[in-house]
């Protein structure tokens, strides 16, 4: 293989497979407007994806953007680049994206326009795999948006359900003024500093004078990401969307495009903003994120908590989740802050499959026509014992007991964080973290201990959707078998936090 | 390898039994846990390793590490090997799942493919506890064996279920938390950048700990002794942290409360011998006479509660609360036969209580009922099943030639002597009082139970208990007296590894 190279816009080919999948979804479908073949449709997204996925795969083997391997490979002089961490991401984006293709195969068993549907999140997959390369703030947006234009029709898709159709509006309503608030902080950005591109703003503003204009942008800039990664105070269309969208969407917005707004948050405020130079100038966005964490993390678990319904709880536990993440960039003001910058990274990693599976078995009990609530879960493990221990993994993972991979990763975290000086933010996340223990164990109790009542014992378990089972299998799988191959997840993360880092 | 090849077929094994169809789970699950248990067999058998596994000098036995997450400078590694006190503790886990698998084949008649994949987990977990080397590796295992508890008892048990398994997870899990900030707040205070628990026991017992700029070394070590031994004392359980015991054990389906007595408590006891009683031994004898109080107070205390109870499995189960009250008074006397005592006090009472719970399992089964005065006179009926129960209570006792007796005397003996523990005699004197107490409530309760004319308050037909009920109670008996006539089975791979703990003393209590 070494003899061969491959040309330098190969280094894409994850963006492009899943761009090409799209038009050819929609080629599809303009050929057999009926779509009513859904095995080729779902058939086609999934293949799509998983062959971006080995690819993306393939390469993070071969060492592409990897600075002691083949080098970080920069594209369109510095507005895309393809470094570790842009593969990294890729590869979470491409692993839940196969994962809610394969789901959507039977959730979607009654519904029209399913060719569009795939190729919206085909799309917005492909927004993501942009998000994660863009080192210019022109490109960041651009993709920003090709993402939030896709999640919004996908949001609104059940045109029956007025659940659906309301929390598309919503969330179009705060992405349109989330995206306004974005494009005016690269406006001041653009204004101080006369780049868009990152590593060039960094350079610019380093001998600015106009530190207020910069410091206003770069708080707008936190805002437009705060949307996309539904931090608080930008979080509350987060709930509404994620409970009325297609349960594999829910999964698919709040793992996938939540990754895909960190990765966005990471390159920015490491390379256009830099930390010592912004605090040396007063601007200290460190501050402002460190706060972000706490309160997204606090708030998050404590709506979780109180909630009657299971996707409901999850959404705001996703909420809670943001929040953990945060941490990863809330404390790289200290020693080692690869450490924790990398950690943040796995646990996002880790959560796109915990989650992907969590949202994707809600996805299993709509299709049954379950019920919402945690009663009406009740029983469900005497009926569906693979499925529910799946969901079990999901919830412990999620809570951050071992033996599950999300042990491993809020460990990390957390001690990346007492390493690098924050004892105070790992201390809050620990008790958010214990919290979240009660309501997560709600749903295994409901499952497995609670005696299903009457109405219960007659829900139809219609079938066994193979495409849901197989999706929900695997991510508890992957689940279960990222804790034993944790190391070569960390080794990969801490070399791509390392290189965002100055 | 042989450590990862017996947790990878115990854990692949139970998956298997938990997608297995329920008609023949139970065969199959029985089946597939005589792989461990042969593997853990042939382990025995060719077990070479002397010495202690966390401390210098002697060598391991089956001893692996492999790399696995490095983060900048810290490393979790993989670590496992075996010494003479984890040895005999995972071939108890494995005889134990074997026999709890068997005697579950009669009260568990729902969902029975889920049950029995949960018990090989749970096997899975304790094996992984006994073994792993690192604390990272240590405690994904420790927390691993909790999960399936909770469903455990929660799906399977009594009328109270939900409130005990709810109670099990909320105290084990705070006291998980507890142990957990302890031991990672000695560890960020040494010199050496790894959870390795070899590595961390011999930088400890170095002196190589030092303190943050506002505090000292010794509050440090004092505090951290504390908060572990708190985490640890729930589990084992101590009094006044015990009350989670009764409420788990009398709800639990009776294979689970076999496991819960038998392996799952030395999980507290084991944790103490390697972490409080052997890294931070200074602080352990400095306190000496406290610790020994609470393990008098656990023994006597454990003996009148189990005296008072009405229902035969709370007699049991209270019974436990006194038993692993002589364990840590072997290991506070810091002496070999103490130590070593005590690590075969937790073997002994293992299959001893796993016995007694079996066999109050088989009398449920047949008359649904434990209450001590709803019955009387079951010998006739059942005599079997009453043999072995006998021999059981008698083992309890401590009768001479089983492995009771073997096990207190040790105690005893190791006590009595010990240099670390002022008023040893003393101590020891109260200790072997609840002998007579226990021996008290055991023969007041068979005395009105078992003999006497037949009468039960239950409509329930009273006939023997099938083979499979009695079989593997007879193959506890038969362990039971067998360490009983030789206990140097195991005690002599114990003594060579607790001869190496600091302040161990040997002389008289060295023996040979």
């Amino acid at each position: 293989m070494a003899a061969y190279e491959l040309p330098t816009w190969a280094a894409l080919a994850p963006a492009l497979i899943l761009a090409a999948t799209s038009l050819v979804l929609l080629v599809v479908d303009s050929i057999d407007p009926d779509s009513s073949n859904r095995p080729a449709l779902a058939g086609t997204a999934t293949a799509g994806s998983l062959l971006a996925l080995a690819v993306t795969g393939w390469y993070l083997m071969a060492g592409v953007g990897d600075p002691n391997g083949r080098g970080v490979i920069e594209l369109f002089g510095g507005q895309l680049v393809v470094d570790q961490a842009s593969l990294l991401f890729t590869f979470i984006f491409t692993s839940v994206t196969s994962m809610v293709t394969v789901a959507s195969y039977d959730y979607l068993r009654d519904h029209s326009y399913q060719a569009e549907y795939y190729s919206l999140i085909m799309l917005a997959a492909t927004g993501m795999a942009t998000m994660a390369s863009a080192t210019s703030l022109a490109t960041v947006f651009v993709s920003f948006e090709l993402l939030s234009l896709s999640s919004y029709a996908l949001v609104a898709f059940l045109k029956e359900n007025r659940g659906s159709v309301e929390a598309g509006l919503k969330y179009f309503l705060v992405g349109a003024l989330s995206s306004a608030v974005f494009v005016y902080g690269i406006s001041l950005v653009y204004a101080v500093t006369g780049s868009l591109e990152l590593a060039a703003v960094a350079e610019a503003a380093a001998g600015t004078e106009l530190v207020g204009v910069l410091g206003v942008g770069v708080l707008l800039v936190l805002g437009g990401i705060a949307f996309k990664t539904a931090s608080v105070p930008f979080h509350f269309w987060a709930p509404e969307a994620y409970e009325g969208a297609p349960a594999p969407i829910s999964a698919f917005l709040s793992s996938a495009s939540k990754a895909a707004g960190f990765v966005v948050a990471f390159r920015v405020f490491t390379v256009a903003f830099p930390v010592d130079a912004f605090l040396d100038m007063g601007i200290d966005w460190v501050f402002a994120i460190q706060i972000l964490a706490v309160v997204t993390m606090t708030l998050g678990n404590f709506a979780a908590a109180t909630q009657d319904e299971v996707k409901r709880m999850l959404a705001y536990s996703s909420v809670g989740h943001a929040g953990y993440a945060l941490i990863g960039l809330a404390a790289i003001t200290g020693p080692n802050s690869e450490l924790v910058l990398g950690a943040g990274m796995m646990h996002l990693l880790v959560y796109g499959f915990m989650n992907t599976g969590a949202f994707l078995f809600i996805a299993l009990t709509e299709y049954w026509d379950v019920g919402r609530t945690f009663e009406d879960f009740n029983g469900l493990a005497a009926r569906a014992p693979v499925a529910s221990l799946a969901m079990t993994v999901f919830m412990f993972s999620l809570a951050g007991l071992p033996p599950f991979g999300g042990f491993a990763s809020k460990y990390i975290l957390f001690m990346g964080a007492v390493n690098a000086g924050f004892w105070w933010l790992a201390a809050i996340g620990a008790i958010n973290s214990a919290l979240s223990l009660y309501y997560y164990s709600r749903v295994v109790k409901a499952l497995w201990i609670e005696d299903p009542g009457d109405d219960v014992a007659s829900i139809g378990i219609r079938s066994q959707p193979v495409g849901l089972y197989a999706a929900i299998v695997v991510a508890a799988v992957v689940t279960v078998a990222l804790l034993p191959a944790f190391g070569p997840v960390s080794s990969t993360a801490v070399d791509a936090a390392t290189t965002l880092l100055p | 390898m042989l450590i990862e090849t017996l947790m990878a077929v115990t854990f692949v094994g139970s998956l298997v039994a938990f997608v297995a169809p329920n008609r023949y789970a139970g065969e199959l699950a029985a089946a597939i846990s005589v792989l461990p248990l042969v593997g853990s067999l042939v382990m025995y058998s060719r077990f070479d390793g002397s010495g202690n596994a966390l401390l210098e000098g002697g060598s391991l036995a089956f001893e692996n590490s492999a790399e696995w997450i490095t983060l900048g400078s810290y490393s979790l590694n993989w670590h496992v090997g075996l010494d003479g006190i984890s040895m005999p503790l995972i071939v108890l886990t494995t005889v134990l799942t074997t026999l709890a698998i068997v005697s579950a084949w009669t009260p568990i008649d729902e969902r029975q493919s889920q049950f029995y994949g949960l018990v090989l987990f749970m096997e899975a977990g304790l094996l992984g506890v006994f073994a792993a080397l690192d604390f990272f590796v240590w405690f994904v295992f420790w927390e691993a064996v909790l999960v399936p508890l909770y469903l455990l008892i929660g799906v399977w048990g009594g009328p109270r279920r939900k409130y005990a398994a709810i109670k099990v997870f909320v105290y084990t899990n705070v006291a998980s938390l507890a142990m957990f900030i302890g031991f990672v707040a000695l560890v960020f205070n040494l010199p050496v950048d790894t959870f390795d628990l070899p590595t961390v026991a011999q930088s400890l017992n170095a002196g190589e700990l030092t303190a943050p700029s506002w505090t000292s070394v010794s509050t440090l070590k004092n505090a951290a002794f504390l908060v572990m031994f708190a985490g640890f004392a729930v589990k084992v359980p101590v009094v006044p942290f015990h009350t989670w015991l009764p409420d788990a054990h009398v709800e639990a389906p009776t294979p689970v409360s076999v496991l819960l007595a038998g392996v799952l408590l030395k999980m507290g006891t084991y944790a103490l011998l390697r972490f409080n009683f052997t890294m931070l031994s200074d602080v352990a004898a400095a306190n000496a006479e406290l610790i020994a109080i609470f393990a008098v107070v656990s023994v006597i205390y454990g003996a009148l509660l189990a005296l008072a109870q009405q229902d035969l499995k709370r007699i049991v189960a209270y019974s436990s609360v006194s038993s692993m009250g002589y364990v840590i008074l072997g290991l506070v006397a810091y002496t070999t036969y103490g130590v070593g005592g005590a690590t075969f006090q937790m073997i002994s009472h293992g299959l001893i209580s796993g016995l007694m719970f079996m066999a109050v399992g088989v009398i449920y089964n047949t008359t649904h009922t434990r209450m001590v005065t709803d019955m009387s006179g079951l010998a006739d009926r059942m005599p079997v099943t009453v043999g072995i129960l006998i021999g059981g209570a008698f083992g309890y006792m401590g009768l001479p030639l089983m492995s009771g007796f073997a096990a207190e005397f040790f105690v005893f003996l190791g006590a009595f002597r010990s240099g670390t523990l002022s008023g040893a005699p003393v101590f020891t004197a109260v200790a072997m009082f609840g002998i007579v107490i226990v021996a008290g409530y055991l023969l007041f309760a068979m005395q009105r139970t078992l003999f006497g004319p037949f009468r039960l308050d239950t409509d329930y037909e009273v006939t023997r208990a099938p083979l499979h009920d009695v079989a593997p109670l007879f193959a506890l008996l038969l362990l039971v007296i067998a360490l009983g006539v030789a206990p140097d089975l195991f005690f002599e791979m114990i003594r060579d590894a607790v001869n190496q703990m600091p302040l161990v003393e040997a002389g008289l209590g060295g023996g040979h």
